[in-house]
């Protein structure tokens, strides 16, 4: 079909659906280096006014990358399900707009429709959206997953207790994980990033933190955020709860990352055999963000926000524990600004809940962004409101490994508390058993004979 | 009613573990909020790190320092029009501006065909090239000199990337390049100075042909071991005729050896 709109006698021509899907895009400096943007505000909003008009059904018709070419575009063909789109099957993007935020699409509603969506579906529709709208439309959605507590209930947040150091010193690690423990954070997952992805260092670190979690019997989970082929080196020789990796939105992004569907298949086979899991299988932790698929020269012409849903195909087929957008990591040349970065999370939380995935979002900054601790406030509000399934727990929210700046364990009690939101039951639970909360789920001050105090790292 | 004057702020029984880690943590809290003398001195380093990122290259300064050298200096620019665009740009900053093309290409033929050339840039952190430029350089040039390696005039490239050393070295003629660049400020640094080996410096080069040696500072690697190693690989780029993946950097246990 013909993508075209007329503003004034001036006709908006766009030559394909990859191409209307870049311009309708909000500005965002990534999209402008890759030479995919819109060339005027005009421009944006004709091609805006375009997608509206576009049926859903053409999203079946027209890649946007060749399915011969890219075996994420095999995936989203092959696994749609039409009978759940049945129901929306006569909609244009425009009117799925307008129905999702209608009453009649409520949490049960949705959930049955999202095997019917396709990321370029929700892509489109994301792009017609003001944050408002990505708020109401996540806040309607429910993603419960489960390992060895419950993630993602309405009116729960949680958060991944990320507990980095330099140079991997299993002391320093503890001493973080403590203080985060003390401060209600961790129930998400225990999660490390390694500065070296070596598999005896990986091993060393899995040992320690599941030697903690079985010492205080604490209902969570921990991961250390190798690639996936470490993990599949050292799981038959250390105790892996879930099994990390980064993904991107087209088959040569997965590739300079040194994945492909098969190998997470295998790693999630792997992880589900080992049945670590006491309430749930959700095994997998995913990471995400925009640009990456430009920073590996592999976006294939399609703009960094529909990149970034793309990915979600790939995440959803593996039913993971943790979705996490890390949105404000990449760089300034992607988003620029607190108000693009802050966007971009909105779009990412509220398009992966449609597509059923339990998104948490690393509300995070590099000191070269024109971002600040304010920006990281407003959307921490915002995405608490919009029913975040977890966000991340720094010391301070300054990352001294990966130098830069997340939330800190003081930031997600700010948002508990104004919001009036809990950590995950079972955490909830064991943390007034330790007596850092009481039984209104405040902080309380501990002593220093505190059990966890007298915890020495195993060394 | 009066407020009873007294702290609110609640202290961490678990300080001592501070001794483990400089992650920030047993802050304290005032309800479930930072108190503000760690706001403060969050603050403090993030300032330091945006002062840092939009800093200038002093060349004035830097050329002044270079003159007991006896070395030629040029002042080069990227094709960036100002810091806005060099963030959002990263290709523009990788490539020089028509001025500083031509300023090369008219260099006497004495100039070229050297074996490395030295460009200082201002990457992310130019407080850092303001800081380091002399103090490593006295520390590596005479090692160059004594390993018999020759240097092409050292360029002082303003908004430049990484790869801007590819251009410059393709038009210098010379074997290698040795870039060194203002690493990403971060809280804990924002002085940082990295350096980067090429050999056969091309346009278009990726960073997998490269050698990084990174964290040049006071409080991180010191001035002499990072002129050590750099002097060691440029001779192995040299022997080898690579660089980057394959070339190992050896230089600690080598050190070690030697006592």
């Amino acid at each position: 079909m013909a993508y075209q709109h007329t503003i004034h006698n001036k006709t908006y021509a766009f030559a394909n659906l990859r191409t209307l899907l870049a311009k309708a895009t909000p500005f965002r400096s990534g999209d402008a280096l890759a030479g995919l943007a819109a060339d005027t505000y005009e421009e944006r909003v004709a091609a805006q006014m375009t997608l509206a008009d576009v049926p859903l059904k053409t999203f079946l018709q027209e890649a946007i990358i060749p399915y011969e070419k890219d075996e994420i575009t095999r995936l989203i063909i092959d696994t749609h399900d039409q009978a759940a789109f049945s129901a929306i099957s006569h909609f244009t993007v425009g009117e799925l707009r307008d129905w999702l935020l209608s009453d009649e699409a409520d949490t049960q509603t949705l959930q049955k429709l999202s095997p019917g969506l396709t990321p370029e579906m929700v892509a489109a529709v994301s792009k017609l959206m003001r944050n408002q709208d990505l708020i109401s439309v996540a806040q309607k959605c429910e993603v419960v997953t489960r390992f060895r507590n419950t993630i993602g209930l309405k009116g729960h947040l949680s958060v991944r207790l990320q507990p980095n150091h330099n140079t991997d010193d299993p002391k320093g690690i503890a001493a973080s994980i403590i203080d985060g423990l003390l401060y209600g954070s961790g129930d998400a997952v225990i999660g490390i990033n390694p500065a070296t992805d070596s598999p005896q260092a990986v091993v060393q670190l899995l040992h320690m933190l599941d030697q903690l979690r079985t010492q205080f019997d604490i209902p969570t989970q921990s991961c250390i955020l190798c690639h996936v082929t470490t993990a599949l080196e050292v799981i038959h020789r250390a105790p892996v709860d879930l099994v990390f990796q980064s993904i991107g939105g087209t088959e040569k992004t997965n590739s300079s990352f040194g994945i492909q569907s098969s190998l997470l298949k295998e790693a999630h086979e792997a992880a589900l055999s080992l049945q670590r899991g006491t309430i749930g299988n959700n095994v997998m932790y995913f990471e995400t963000g925009q640009g990456s698929a430009l920073s590996a020269n592999a976006h294939e012409g399609v703009d960094q926000q529909t990149c970034e849903v793309r990915s979600y195909a790939v995440a959803r087929q593996f039913s993971p524990l943790l979705v996490n957008t890390v949105v404000g990591f990449i760089g300034p040349e992607y988003l620029f600004d607190g108000k693009q970065i802050i966007r971009a999370a909105l779009e990412d939380h509220c398009c992966g809940k449609l597509l059923g995935l339990p998104m948490g979002v690393d509300i995070c900054y590099t000191n070269h962004a024109e971002a600040d601790q304010d920006d990281m406030d407003n959307l921490l509000t915002l995405l608490g409101v919009a029913g975040c399934n977890f966000i991340m727990g720094v010391p301070g929210a300054d990352d001294i490994m990966l130098n830069y700046q997340s939330t800190s364990f003081h930031d997600a009690l700010y948002a508990r508390k104004v919001l009036g939101l809990k950590p995950a039951p079972e955490f909830e639970a064991w943390l007034q058993r330790q007596g850092i909360l009481n039984n209104k789920g405040q902080l309380q001050q501990v002593g220093k004979m505190h059990q966890l105090l007298g915890y020495n790292a195993g060394v | 009613m009066e407020l009873q004057h007294r702290n609110p702020v609640q202290e961490d029984p678990w300080s001592s573990l501070k001794a483990f880690t400089t992650a920030r943590i047993a802050l304290g809290r005032t309800g479930t909020a930072i108190p503000l003398k760690e706001v403060l001195s969050f603050k403090l380093a993030h300032a330091h790190a945006r002062d840092a990122v939009y800093s200038r290259l002093d060349t004035t300064l830097l050329q002044e320092q270079l003159q007991p050298f006896h070395i030629d200096t040029l002042v080069l620019h990227s094709s960036v029009a100002d810091r806005q665009e060099y963030l959002q740009r990263p290709d523009k900053g990788r490539r020089l501006d028509v001025h500083s093309v031509e300023t090369l290409r008219t260099l006497p033929a004495s100039s070229l065909q050297k074996d490395v050339a030295v460009i200082i840039a201002d990457g992310l952190s130019a407080t850092a090239m303001n800081i380091h430029t002399l103090p490593l350089l006295t520390q590596l040039l005479p090692m160059l000199k004594a390993a018999g390696i020759s240097i092409s005039p050292v360029c002082l490239v303003e908004q430049g990337r990484v790869a801007i050393g590819d251009e410059t070295g393709e038009l210098l003629r010379a074997k290698m390049t040795l870039v060194l660049i203002g690493e990403r400020p971060g809280l804990s640094a924002a002085d940082s100075m990295g350096a980067y080996i090429t050999f056969s410096p091309r346009i278009g080069n990726t960073d997998e042909s490269r050698n990084c040696i990174s964290n040049i500072r006071q409080e991180g690697l010191q001035y002499e071991q990072a002129a050590g190693k750099i002097c060691y690989l440029l001779q192995e780029a040299v022997r080898l005729r690579l660089s980057g993946v394959g070339l190992k950097d050896n230089y600690d246990a080598i050190a070690r050896l030697k006592g």
